[in-house]
């Protein structure tokens, strides 16, 4: 076994119990430092994979922003006061769904016969990425900012105070 | 090399986790916190594909970013709904948030 694939297998783990912890820790805090802990591992997996731009925006985007948003809103709905949640009463069904979609989806991937090239994986240059984001697609990466300028004012529209009179 | 098996199934198990924590959990918070588990599963299907099927074009890298995009967007819009849910309901329990139901 080689270091690359110790790193996988590694990484891999402590993401599954980073996810397991978000899912079965009571207290809500606690579950959201354990998605800090899945999503920095799933950027130790991208590096494995050879995508160093999508680690270094996982990192970013999951490690700070969103989890410090997700905090902030717990902060505000003073979730954590309660500490302590209780799960839904569909509980069973989550797990039957979930052992069944684990399931089906582990019976396809090891029965497709699938096209792996022999090539090693390479690299993906920041700057092939930079410059096919900026050409081939240029429109979808328009779009997207669309969207987030649309969420900007949209979140800000919904979550401002009403007026009082 | 680490197999293509493997790491899909590492996404398959991402998700499934993602899955139920979206299905049992009651907390708005909570179950926007399992959402995300379930995009960052696709995005390492999307990677992992997009290295050993098609090595060389980074098709899958770019969908990521798009997905990572929309996860941002998502997730910024949904804690305003639940703040607003929270100020005129005063509980963010996706099973009191019942207006729409007859």
């Amino acid at each position: 076994m080689t270091a690359f694939q110790l790193l996988f297998y590694l990484l891999s783990a402590a993401s599954i119990v980073g996810g397991i912890g978000v899912v079965w820790s009571t207290n809500v805090v606690h579950s959201a430092l354990f998605l800090v802990l899945s999503l920095s591992a799933v950027a130790g997996v991208f590096l494995v994979l050879f995508a160093d731009f999508l680690a270094l925006v996982q990192i970013l985007i999951y490690g700070g922003a969103i989890t410090i948003l997700i905090l902030f809103a717990m902060m505000l709905t003073r979730v954590a006061d309660e500490a302590v949640v209780s799960d839904s009463p569909q509980k069973p069904w989550g797990v039957a769904a979930a052992a069944a979609f684990f399931g089906i989806t582990a019976y396809a991937i090891y029965n497709t016969p699938w096209n792996v090239g022999t090539a090693a994986i390479q690299r993906v240059p920041f700057r092939d990425l930079g410059v096919s984001l900026f050409t081939q697609w240029a429109i979808p990466f328009e779009v997207a900012s669309l969207v987030l300028l649309v969420g900007l004012i949209g979140a800000i529209i919904i979550a401002r105070p009403e007026d009082r009179e | 090399m680490i197999p293509l098996q493997h790491a899909l199934i590492f996404g398959a198990l991402l998700f499934s986790l993602g899955l139920y924590g979206m299905l049992a959990r009651r907390h708005a918070v909570m179950v926007l916190m399992a959402i995300e588990l379930m995009l960052n599963a696709v995005n390492v299907n999307l990677v992992a594909f997009s290295a050993y099927v098609a090595p060389g074009a980074f098709v899958g890298q770019i969908f990521a970013i798009f997905v990572i995009t929309i996860a941002a967007a998502e997730i910024g819009l949904a804690l305003a709904i639940v703040l607003r849910v929270y100020r005129n309901k005063a509980t963010a329990n996706v099973d009191e948030i019942d207006l729409l139901k007859w």
